[in-house]
């Protein structure tokens, strides 16, 4: 176990410039450069709460706020493992050539996920300013949900890159999927209008967890119940040894395949 | 005498070759029911031994296909031996390919710590060798410049003075001379004796028997996966010379 530690703090200094690299790329050749991590979320933010507001209106207080901290949640988790999914291809010339331990790559999208979430945060508190919503102290807690949701989306990342390097057809399977667990996830509706049946369902995805916790932290100033946090944290640990499992299995099959 | 700080064991390496590359699920299914996923066995290696001491150097020579980048990349860690086992006792600096680690997109300077990093050096020693990098690669003017719009020359001369800029241990080197005019190659070759008389194991790989006689001491010959001859380099390259 202690080597496992040495060789990760070895390649620490490459986490940070494989991040780095991948928030540069993104932002290459444009104009506002970074400031896009904070702009884009604004922005979307601003045409989905127009949007809902005006077509959909359930009986939510503060409806904007409830699909921005919805999106804050779901878009996170769809950005890590997407390219947490494509992090092992997309490194194919590196790694048929220079020795690096292969999830190191899977973690580093998964980081530039998490700066990305902070810019998403960002944009909601600022949104909350504008909305003159009431800001608590317990909000300080939302990172608890975002470290499980970090936790349990590094875990699908880590289970996904290994899978794909052998059967591409999950790139394009997974895009369905995320979706399809959009609408499984209550990002736009809330849960009261669901009927009983479709209530389990939705209640039991790992990402409804996570969001419900975000939510009452940060809109509802009330702490989370702590069977939620217990199951959350539960799936977000089983998760994520699924993924190092299933990947620690397969690198050595990479190169062959990839 | 000491260990070897490199010690390959019978290694053999096999490749299984499908007749098709079976990249979807459903083909795999499909396949595997119908009991038609056939492998070609390859083997690219096939029981060969050496063993390499502290500040020796070795050349592989052979002629294409016969294993050489294989056993390279087996002892750089970018391959796992299908049998047989490689001891590594020190840091690798691998020249597989000049500026594998490169990102096309990012500038010089960028691709300097990138690549730094990748060989696991810190932020700080990269600075330190900085100018380092700048004077032997003679591309001062060009580092704010995308790698992508460099000519593989550029690209040969960045990635050699980046992956030498310490002492390692070990430092492999793939066919890294061919690219690059005859100065450079001059150059490259003074900085790699340098590493010798410092200390640095040397694995050599080229075409070139005049380079490999030049800078190694022992010769691995291989041929279509077996050690050919396994001896003092003066003497094998004379006969290399001669069975061509």
């Amino acid at each position: 176990m202690s080597t496992y530690i040495q060789n990760f703090l070895k390649f620490k200094p490459l986490l940070i410039e494989l991040t780095g690299r991948d928030i540069k790329i993104k932002y290459r050749r444009s104009v506002l450069g970074v400031a896009w991590t904070l702009l884009r979320p604004l922005m979307m933010m601003t045409v989905l709460s127009v949007v809902f507001s005006n077509l959909f209106r359930f009986q939510v207080e503060n409806f904007p706020l409830y699909i921005l901290s919805g999106q804050v949640i779901f878009n996170f988790f769809n950005d890590a493992s997407t390219t947490g999914m494509n992090a092992i291809i997309g490194a194919k010339a590196l790694i048929k050539k220079v020795y690096v331990p292969k999830y190191l790559f899977v973690i580093s999208r998964v980081f530039s996920s998490i700066i990305n979430l902070f810019a998403s945060f960002t944009a909601l508190l600022l949104v909350m300013l504008a909305l003159r919503a009431d800001m608590h102290y317990i909000s300080f807690l939302a990172f608890i949900p975002l470290v499980l949701c970090a936790v349990f989306s590094l875990g699908v990342g880590l289970f996904l890159s290994a899978v794909t390097v052998k059967f591409r057809d999950i790139m394009h399977l997974w895009a369905v999927f995320t979706t399809a667990l959009m609408y499984l996830t209550p990002v736009i509706y809330p849960m009261s209008i669901l009927p009983d049946w479709m209530y389990k369902i939705v209640n039991a995805n790992p990402l409804t967890n996570y969001l419900v916790m975000f939510r009452d932290v940060m809109l509802y100033n009330m702490m989370f119940s702590g069977k939620r946090f217990l199951v959350g944290a539960v799936e977000a640990v089983v998760m994520l040894a699924i993924g190092m499992i299933v990947f620690y299995k397969e690198q050595d099959t990479f190169i062959l395949n990839i | 005498m000491s260990q070897p700080i490199i010690e390959a064991k019978n290694i053999s390496m096999c490749f299984n070759m499908t007749s098709e590359k079976i990249d979807s699920f459903k083909e795999y299914v499909i396949k595997t029911i119908k009991r038609q996923v056939s492998y070609d066995q390859f083997w690219a290696l096939d029981d060969v031994s050496f063993e390499v001491y502290k500040g020796q150097s070795l050349g592989l020579i052979g002629l294409n296909g016969s294993g050489k980048s294989t056993m390279l990349k087996i002892i750089a860690g970018v391959l796992k031996p299908t049998k047989g086992t490689v001891t590594v006792r020190g840091n690798v600096a691998p020249l597989i390919e000049l500026g594998a680690g490169f990102d096309m997109d990012l500038t010089a300077r960028e691709n300097v710590f990138l690549n730094g990093a990748l060989l696991g050096h810190t932020r700080e020693e990269m600075e330190a060798a900085f100018p380092d990098i700048i004077q032997f690669s003679e591309l001062g003017n060009f580092m704010e410049v995308p790698i992508k719009n460099y000519s593989s020359g550029m690209v040969a001369r960045l990635g050699f003075s980046v992956a030498t800029i310490d002492q390692p241990d070990i430092l492999i080197v793939d066919e890294a001379l061919s690219v690059g005019d005859f100065r450079f190659q001059e150059k490259c070759q003074a900085r790699i004796h340098k590493m010798l008389d410092n200390g640095t194991t040397v694995l050599f790989v080229s075409h070139s028997i005049a380079q490999v006689q030049s800078i190694c001491q022992r010769i691995v010959w291989l041929d279509h996966g077996h050690v050919k001859r396994y001896g003092d380099a003066q003497e094998i390259c004379e006969e290399y010379k001669q069975f061509k």
